[in-house]
This record gives C-alpha cells, sequence and structure tokens, in this order.
C-alpha cells in the first residue's frame, strides 16, 4: 500500500506543478482557438511566439466544436481568437455578435476576395486562405471499372457512377453546404435540386466530417469523394492514386477565416496576433505544414501543389447571402426532406 | 462525533474562510496573494468592511449567530440547523442574482440597485460553504437524526451537495433548453420535439427511407445485447465445463474492452473489411466475392460493440458459472436425466439472472457508446451521435439535442428499472453452507462442438483485430495497405530531444501529460467518494438514502455529450466558475464514474455480515472507527478495483470531455478524435498503441500490487451469496468507448 501512496503522491505533486499558471510573459499572454489541422496549428503559435514574445495557448478543435465552445462560453469568454475553419460559422459567429470588429491596417495587402468577405461581414471575421469546392477520384479503381474520367458535376449523376460517390451530410459538415450552396447558385434552385436527386442515387454514403471522402477516395473506399480539393491534395502528396477535378460548370469555394472573439481577455495580444496572421510570412507557413489553400496575402507563396485558381471555374460566391443562418436551415431542410428522403 | 464538537470544527472552517482566505477566485494564480487583505485575493470580512460586496452580511452575521451558543458550549439545533442552510442558500443565490455584468435577476433591482460586478467564489468561500454544510449536519444531529451521530450527518450532507452540484444542477440546465426555443419560454417545443418523425418514424418499414433514430438505438442495442450475451455464454461453458486449456487466454481477453481507446477498434474493422480492406481483397483475389460497404453501418457498429461488450459478458457468465452448485446437477444425472437435459432443465434456468444482467450491461453500453456510430455509423444514426451533431453539428439546436438526450435518459434508466425488476424479484441461490462435492458435470457433445465453432473463430477475430492496431502504428499507412516500416507516426507524437534536459518536441505530449494526471488525480476521488457513499447507503439507515442512491446512479445514464454540453454551461460562468481548469476534467470523472465506485462498494459491504459492525459497535467503537479498522480493510479489493477503472476510464472518456478540455489542458482521447477526422488514422492507431500499454502496466500493476480479488469466493461458502451474480459480477460495469 505504501507503494501506492507514494506513487499517487507523486502524481499529485506533479499535477499541482501542471495545475499552477504558466509564468506570465512579459508581453503578455493570448488564447487561440486553432480549427485547421493540428500540423499547420502548432508552427503557427511557435512562429508567433517566437516573433513577438507572446506566450500562446493553443485549443485544436473543428470550426462546428470551437463554434459551439465560443457560444457556450459567450457569457465569460475563454479564448481571444479563433483562427481558421471554414468561414460559415465565423460568419455565424458575426450573425451571433460572439466577436467584434476588427479593422486591420494588412487588409490591404490581401487579395479581393478576402476583403469583400470582410467587407460582408462588417470587418468581423477575415479571409486566410481559400479553397474551391471539387471532387478527386481514385485513379486505379476508375481504370479498373473502364469508365470516362469525370470532369463535370453531371458526370457524377451518370448511371456508371451508381455507389461510387461519397460527400459529407450537409447537417453536420460545412463542406457538404457549400456544396448544396454552389449547386443552387451555379444550376438554379430547381435544376440543382433536380442534379441533386439523381446524384443522390450514385451517393454510397453521407460522411459526418467534410474530409473523410477525400480519404475514402484515396484508399479507394469511394470511386468518387466530393471535398474541397486541398484536402485532396494532402492526400496525393501523401502518395494516393487520385486525381483532382474543378468541375467544369464552375465550383464554389470557401474562405478559412479568422475572428476576435467578444470580450477576449487580451485584446491588445489578440489585435497583434490578428495582424501578424495577415502578412505573407505567417501564410507561408502554410505550405511547410502539408495545408494546400490559397493564401490570402498577395504576396504570400503559394504551395507548388495547391489546386491553382486559375485552372478551377470559380463562381461569384455569395457569401452573404448564403452564410445566413435562414438560408441555411432552408436548403439544408428542402436537401433533407426532397433529396435524403429519396430511395437509392 | 457529537453535535457540539462538529458544530465546533465548523465554525473554525467558516471563521478561516470569512477571515483570511480570498473569497473570490484568483485568476492570476498565487502571484495575486501579494496584495492580501486588499485588491484580488480580499477575503470577505475586508469587502463587507469596504462595502463591496455589502449584500453579503447576512452570512457573517448567520456565522456569528451560530458562534455564540457553540462558544458556550451549546448545541441548539434550530438555529444551527437554519443557519448552516441560509449561508448556503444565501451565497449561492446572490452568486447566481449577481455575476460578471453586474445584477443578473433583473427584478430584485428595486432592493440592490446596481451592484459592481461579482467574480466566482474562491477559497475562501468553498472553507464557508463547508462550514455551513457542518452547522447544518451539527444541527441535523441533535435533532436526533442519522443516529444522532454529527459526523454521519456531516458526510451525507456534504456528498448529497456534492451530487447537487455536480450532478443534478448541470442536468437542469441543460434540460430547461429542451422547453425553450430560442430565449422563448414554450413547453410546447418540448412535445413536438420529443415526439418529431426524427425519432420515432417507422418509414424504414414501408419504403427506402431510414427509420427513426430512437427505432436505430433500440435496434443497435437489442442486437449488441442478444449477440454478445450469447458469445460471452459459449466462452464461459467452453471455459468452466468445456474442459479446454485456452481458459486463462479467455480471461486475459476480457481486459481488452476496457483498456481500448475509443475509435481505434472501429478503425481496425475499417483496415480489415473496408471495401479495399485487407480481408474484403483477399476474398476479393481468390473468391471473387465482390467488394461491398457493407461495414459502414448497422453492421459495423454491432460488431465493434460486440467486440467490446462480449468479454464482459464472458466475464459474468464465467462467475455465475463457477458459482453454480454441481450438486443439483449430480442429483439430475444420478435420477436418470441426459446430459443435455440436465443443461436444459438445470444448469441454464440457474444461469437466467446472470444472463439478464449481461443482456442489459450490453444494452446500456450500446446506448452510451459515442466513438463507433461516429466512424462505422455511415447512414445509420443513433441518439448518441445525433445529440453530438445536434450540438456541434452545422445546424446548432440546442432544444433539440436536449430533447433527445431525454429520449437516450428514459431509454437507459428503463433499462435499469427492467434490471431491478427482473432480479429483485428472485432467488437464485445454490450455495449454502454445507461443503460442496461432486464435479460439475461436463457439456453435451454437440453444445461443446456448437461452442468451439464460435469461440475458435472469435477468438482469431479478436486476434486480427488488436493485431492491426498494433501493426498499424508502425507502418507507413495501414489503410492503404502500405506495410513498410516506420517509426515516423510514433516520432510525430512522442519525440524526445535533449537540448539541456529533456524537450519533449512530439505532439502528443501535452495531451498524455494532461490524461495521465487528471486520470491519476480522478481516481482516488472517484474510489474514495463511492466507497464512502456506498457505506452510507448500505449502513447508515436515513430519511432520503433511495433518493441519495438514486442521484449517485443518475449520472452513470447520462450520455456524455449532455454531461459534457452541460458542465460548460453550467460551470462558464460564476458563482462556480471552474471552464478552462483541469479541476472541470477531474470532476467530470469523479462523478461520472462515481455510480462505478459505489456499485463496486454495495457489492463488497453486501459481502461483509453486519455482525462485524455490531460487534465493533459493541466494543464501543463509533461508526467512523468501524468504518476505519473494520470495514476498509475487508473492502481492499472493491477499493482498488474502483481507482483501476475510473484511472482508465478516465484515459478513454472522450464524449464528455471533448467540450471541456481548453489550451492548457488537453486530452488525448480529443487529441484523437482530430486525427481522425484529419483522416490520419495511422498517427490515431500509434498513440492509442501508447495508450494500451500505459493502461495495461496500470492494471496489471494494481492487481499485481493486491492480486485478484477473492473475498466473493469465501462469502460464498459462508452461504450469503444470493443470486449467484455478485460473486462473479466485475464490480465494474464499463462504458465502452463512451
Amino acid at each position: 500500500m505504501s507503494t501506492t501512496r507514494r506513487l499517487f503522491g507523486a502524481l499529485f505533486a506533479g499535477a499541482l506543478t501542471a495545475t499552477l499558471p504558466g509564468a506570465a510573459s512579459a508581453q503578455g499572454n493570448l488564447t487561440v482557438y486553432c480549427s485547421v489541422q493540428e500540423e499547420w496549428c502548432r508552427p503557427m503559435m511557435a512562429a508567433f511566439e517566437r516573433a513577438t514574445g507572446i506566450r500562446v495557448a493553443m485549443t485544436r478543435k473543428s470550426s462546428g466544436e470551437t463554434l459551439t465552445q465560443i457560444r457556450a462560453e459567450s457569457a465569460n469568454p475563454r479564448g481571444d481568437v479563433w483562427w481558421g475553419g471554414t468561414g460559415d460559422p465565423h460568419m455565424q459567429a458575426g450573425q451571433e455578435n460572439l466577436t467584434v470588429e476588427y479593422r486591420s491596417p494588412n487588409l490591404a495587402q490581401l487579395h479581393p476576395w478576402a476583403v469583400r468577405q470582410a467587407e460582408q461581414t462588417g470587418f468581423r471575421t477575415v479571409g486566410i486562405y481559400a479553397g474551391a469546392l471539387g471532387y478527386s477520384y481514385n485513379t486505379t479503381e476508375l481504370a479498373r471499372r473502364r469508365i470516362a474520367a469525370p470532369r463535370c458535376w453531371a458526370d457524377l449523376a451518370k448511371p456508371e457512377f451508381r455507389g461510387e460517390v461519397q460527400v459529407a451530410d450537409p447537417n453536420t459538415s460545412g463542406t457538404a453546404y457549400t456544396m448544396l450552396a454552389t449547386l443552387v447558385q451555379v444550376m438554379g434552385e430547381e435544376p440543382a435540386f433536380e442534379y441533386l436527386r439523381a446524384l443522390h442515387r450514385n451517393i454510397n454514403q453521407y460522411t459526418r466530417s467534410g474530409a473523410a471522402p477525400a480519404r475514402a477516395a484515396a484508399t479507394g473506399e469511394s470511386l468518387v469523394g466530393i471535398t474541397f480539393l486541398h484536402d485532396a491534395v494532402t492526400q496525393r502528396v501523401n502518395g494516393a492514386p487520385v486525381e483532382l477535378v474543378g468541375p467544369c460548370e464552375g465550383t464554389g469555394y470557401e474562405i478559412g477565416s479568422m475572428s476576435i472573439i467578444r470580450g477576449a481577455r487580451n485584446m491588445e495580444q489578440a489585435r497583434r496576433f490578428f495582424d501578424w496572421a495577415l502578412t505573407a510570412e505567417a501564410q507561408a507557413l502554410g505550405a511547410e505544414a502539408k495545408a494546400y489553400q490559397l493564401p490570402s496575402n498577395r504576396n504570400a507563396p503559394i504551395p507548388p501543389q495547391a489546386p491553382r485558381f486559375e485552372n478551377v471555374p470559380l463562381i461569384d460566391y455569395d457569401f452573404a447571402r448564403w452564410g445566413r443562418a435562414e438560408e441555411r436551415n432552408r436548403i439544408i431542410q428542402r436537401w433533407e426532406r426532397e433529396v435524403r428522403a429519396g430511395a437509392r | 462525533m457529537g453535535a457540539l464538537s462538529l458544530g465546533r470544527v465548523a465554525l473554525l472552517c467558516a471563521t478561516l474562510g470569512l477571515l483570511l482566505l480570498p473569497w473570490h477566485g484568483l485568476e492570476g494564480g498565487v502571484a495575486e496573494l501579494a496584495a492580501w487583505p486588499g485588491g484580488a485575493p480580499a477575503p470577505l470580512l475586508a469587502l463587507l468592511v469596504t462595502g463591496a460586496r455589502w449584500w453579503l452580511w447576512p452570512v457573517a452575521l448567520l456565522v456569528g449567530v451560530a458562534a455564540l451558543p457553540l462558544l458556550r458550549g451549546r448545541a441548539p439545533r434550530t438555529l444551527l440547523t437554519l443557519a448552516g442552510a441560509g449561508i448556503i442558500v444565501w451565497i449561492l443565490a446572490m452568486g447566481e442574482a449577481i455575476g460578471l455584468r453586474g445584477l443578473e435577476w433583473q427584478w430584485l433591482a428595486p432592493l440592490l440597485g446596481a451592484p459592481p460586478p461579482q467574480p466566482s467564489l474562491g477559497w475562501g468561500a468553498l472553507f464557508v460553504l463547508i462550514g455551513a454544510t457542518g452547522l447544518l449536519a451539527a444541527g441535523l444531529a441533535a435533532r436526533g437524526a442519522f443516529g444522532a451521530d454529527a459526523f454521519i450527518a456531516f458526510l451525507v450532507a456534504g456528498s448529497a451537495f456534492l451530487l447537487l452540484v455536480f450532478v443534478f444542477a448541470p442536468l437542469t440546465t441543460i434540460l430547461m433548453a429542451a422547453i425553450y426555443d430560442g430565449d422563448r419560454f414554450a413547453p410546447d417545443a418540448l412535445a413536438t420535439r420529443l415526439t418529431a418523425p426524427e425519432a420515432w418514424s417507422l418509414a424504414c418499414l414501408a419504403s427506402h427511407q431510414g427509420c427513426g433514430v430512437v427505432w436505430n438505438t433500440l435496434l443497435l442495442a437489442t442486437l449488441t445485447a442478444v449477440i454478445s450475451t450469447a458469445i460471452g455464454l459459449f466462452f464461459a461453458l467452453l471455459a468452466v465445463r468445456g474442459g479446454v486449456r485456452a481458459a486463462p487466454l479467455f480471461r486475459a481477453m476480457t481486459i481488452l474492452p476496457l483498456i481500448t481507446p475509443p475509435f481505434v477498434v472501429a478503425m481496425a474493422l475499417i483496415v480489415l473489411f473496408g471495401r479495399t480492406g485487407m480481408v474484403t481483397t483477399a476474398l476479393w483475389d481468390w473468391f471473387d466475392i465482390p467488394r461491398s460497404r457493407w461495414i459502414y453501418g448497422l453492421p459495423g457498429v454491432l460488431l465493434a460493440q460486440v467486440l467490446a461488450q462480449a468479454p464482459i459478458a464472458f466475464l459474468l457468465l464465467d462467475g455465475a458459472l463457477r458459482a453454480i452448485s454441481p450438486s443439483l446437477e449430480e442429483a439430475a444425472s444420478t435420477m436418470g436425466a441426459r446430459r443435455f437435459r440436465v443443461f436444459r432443465s438445470v444448469t441454464w434456468p440457474l444461469l437466467k439472472p446472470a444472463l439478464a444482467a449481461a443482456f442489459l450491461l450490453g444494452f446500456v453500453e450500446s446506448l452510451a457508446d459515442f466513438g463507433n456510430p461516429l466512424v462505422l455509423g455511415g447512414d445509420f444514426d443513433v441518439l448518441s451521435t445525433r445529440i453530438f451533431f445536434a450540438i456541434a453539428g452545422a445546424r446548432h439546436d440546442p432544444g433539440r439535442a436536449a430533447a433527445l438526450a431525454l429520449l437516450l435518459l428514459a431509454l437507459t434508466l428503463g433499462a435499469f428499472a427492467l434490471q431491478a425488476l427482473w432480479l429483485g424479484r428472485r432467488r437464485y441461490t445454490t450455495m449454502t453452507g454445507k461443503g460442496d462435492s461432486g464435479l460439475p458435470a461436463p457439456l453435451p457433445a454437440g453444445l461443446r462442438l456448437t461452442c468451439s465453432l464460435v469461440v475458435w473463430p472469435w477468438m482469431l477475430f479478436t486476434v486480427a483485430v488488436y493485431g492491426v492496431i498494433l501493426v498499424g502504428g508502425f507502418v507507413h499507412d495501414v489503410g492503404r495497405g502500405d506495410m513498410s516500416f516506420t517509426w515516423r507516426h510514433i516520432l510525430t507524437a512522442f519525440e524526445v530531444e535533449w537540448m539541456d534536459g529533456i524537450a519533449l518536441r512530439g505532439s502528443a505530449w501535452d495531451s498524455l501529460l494532461t490524461t495521465i494526471q487528471v486520470a491519476a488525480l480522478a481516481a482516488p476521488f472517484t474510489a474514495g467518494l463511492g466507497i464512502l457513499l456506498a457505506w452510507l447507503i448500505s449502513r447508515q439507515d436515513f430519511r432520503g438514502r433511495r433518493t441519495l442512491e438514486f442521484m449517485t446512479m443518475l449520472s452513470f445514464a447520462i450520455p456524455g455529450t449532455v454531461v459534457g454540453v452541460s458542465y460548460v454551461m453550467a460551470f462558464n460562468v460564476p458563482p462556480i466558475e471552474l471552464t478552462g481548469t483541469a479541476l472541470i476534467l477531474i470532476l467530470c470523472f469523479v462523478f461520472r464514474n462515481l455510480p462505478v465506485g459505489v456499485r463496486g462498494g454495495l457489492a463488497a459491504l453486501a459481502q461483509i455480515d453486519r455482525s462485524l459492525d455490531e460487534a465493533s459497535a459493541t466494543m464501543g467503537a463509533g461508526a467512523v472507527d468501524t468504518l476505519r479498522r473494520v470495514i476498509l480493510p475487508l473492502m481492499r479489493p472493491a477499493i482498488i478495483t474502483a481507482l483501476a477503472y475510473s484511472f482508465v476510464q478516465a484515459m478513454t472518456a472522450v464524449s464528455a470531455v471533448i467540450f471541456l478540455v481548453s489550451a492548457r489542458h488537453n486530452l488525448a482521447t480529443v487529441y484523437i478524435v482530430g486525427r481522425v477526422e484529419a483522416g490520419e488514422m495511422a498517427l490515431a492507431i500509434a498513440y492509442s498503441t501508447v495508450l494500451i500499454f500505459i493502461m495495461l502496466f496500470v492494471v496489471l500493476g494494481i492487481e499485481k500490487l493486491v492480486g485478484r480479488a477473492r473475498i466473493g469466493r469465501r462469502a460464498a461458502t459462508e452461504g450469503r451469496l444470493a443470486g449467484g451474480i455478485t460473486a462473479g459480477a466485475p464490480t465494474a460495469p464499463m462504458r465502452a468507448g463512451a
């Protein structure tokens, strides 16, 4: 028994020292909620610490989970900056008055699409990267089936792709919602739902996570996976036999965003992070972390593997309209009723 | 302990909190103490004198009123009771009424005006609250409640207070959301939500559409329970009656589900049976069996849950089968019954309660499971995942989540009620005080063959799954079949560098160290409080005993996601502000795993005869002395089991803590969820392997330290084993993957 007691004693002492707050830094502290992949979050925070001497505490969670947490904490916010993750939840947070307006002096260095998003949200959020929607297919599986390579949205609704397409569920994934909104904008609402009903017969699974179909296409679990193209690039760089497609009818895109949380305890440090994250140097870190999105700073280098927007026919995505909660609920509920409920 | 001495100790404690300790929580840590007795760490007395907290004067007055008679050596019952209760109610009510933004309860404005903001309660308040509980208990004991034992009164009042704050209050907070539509009070919304077709639709019977999520959940839970009980039974029959030498191997297998982190089994199943999985590809190459995605959906989730539950069922049934005295069976065969008939008409009926227990445990575990449906569910949705996505998904709707949580809660409580009904009425005692002799009847040949046909393939399957897990962390990409050896994943997670001492560079170190610390801190509190409550419930007689027992069991029935969100909602704002600390994680684990400690304690206490208590009491020992000198030493195995169980459970819980982790305190499982989301299965599997080894080390170490619990057998031969289940039952029902 004495051994146990000593063991627990040691653990207890260790835990006590761990719960003591870290030594306060002269430059102050900052808490960041990070919603991109871990490999990107960590070097970003380390680089910011080196650049400013501000100590960063960072939590990585998906954007949906982060929004939930910010909502739950709204009476007494714990985080200062929410960095990364698809734009819709950021815009939702802005609408719910969970984030605050901030006009960074570095806005001038950004691509027009990023500035437009900031204007549309009353400068409560700003774009830090963009990624086009599209799909990837597994070349090995395609060759095995002797199907012609798909190029457009329309191809995926063809009978030879029966049970071979995977996409996320818009109820749980922002990626899938972006697809719904994109198709409605490309085709018009009625034809888009006509198309979705046809596509529904070819879907093998509605996944919960937006990036999962890219993985499924990479392993051959599914022939085609509809995702943001940068997720598919990650798989290709890792050696998976996948080909990327920016559909010929045109496609939408997400703007990965950043917001300052209302009531941030370290407002000054939060603003410094905000300014710094918009610089070309900070955005260059993405490529090193195997994140192949397009940076929002015009001077930031574009990773050579990134799907260039010039080769992808992008539509003029109306973030203001499709980011609104009522519009989102209406479209998702209609999809649920008319598409999801149908037979496959 | 008498009422007067408890009252005096409580008074001391309250005075300490009132005069010395900082009343409010310290945001900046120990460094802020320098400003004492002014500034942030000011004690309540200083705050009262300066008028900054004038609304708390009644607290000081009540302490004073209680002090006068106590110092004169009297313990007036009504006065103490009222003073104690008054202090607690006043502090908490004022904490709710005046928050961070000043006055929160606007209807009090005429009385309170516009008070300054009031941050969360700190050490001073904690001591005053403890003292107040002591005064309350002293008052109650002076009235003659709790056998006039003031210490028992204090323990009951204290644990009831804790349960109210950490189980009942968060639950109420979130269930309130079910009757609100946005900010509008709408009881009719609850009815609509509870009867929504999303939950109850029967469309799948008539068309291709999916059925309501309640039916899905029930179907999955029933299938999991039936199949895992059946497999467990086959294993148990073969181990106890089949004369196989591999029985120790079976028992070793029972440890696996306990120490397996969530998601990892599901990932291994995909690697094996996914459309490009190893087994699928082999079958396709050799036998031209077409590849399909059958694993995503009901079959996959079912398989993963049965993998976790079958060993538990085995553990239960193995114990029950061993406890059946052979004499009855011998009697039957002496009277000329054939072997199969003996089995059918004697052995089988005696196994029934254990079968029911295994079935219900599998049922409840399946309801609570979150990890497996998340990874393998495909289009097949169950309540636990639906609740999660109603809260964290693209369509945020806390009201819907709360209503679904109510449905899940109802299912779980229903299962428990059924179990109580089933087992409460019958007795299946076969062990008597007379020494047993005779040999258990061997299995009928046909049955033995059936058992072998199920058991050996299932063993092979288990080995394959865990083999994939073991290998997966050390090859490039097990999912794509790239099986070349690499340290890459382990290095990413656990790289260590020598730079003026050890520098932990790996990305998983933070979460791993926090997880171990939190688990190690939560374990002793879970075991301690659990055993204490078990002792109070089974050995002390007081009013409200049933309510106390129900409250301890309640947290077992609440789904993890609901617990997590309710904790954030309840403890993010004053008066009790805990989010972002390691404490909230520890508290969450303690109260979530508490039922296990209590159940284990109750089972162990049932085997210790009351005559021992009575003997101790006759010789003049008080209740506390008896507990310390007689009961606790006898309960050592139960304590150790509770310790090991709560440690391991804290390391594998995910749904409850996913919203509670913070930047400084991240947990291993939440880190793994992130890896799975990003599709980095190899890293997730590598991390899981490390966790498995740590937990294996802890569980085996503890077992080595104390030896396996043998106390059950002793009690059995003393002829007090009721039902045949208590002895073999694991004192720890587990919550796989939750």
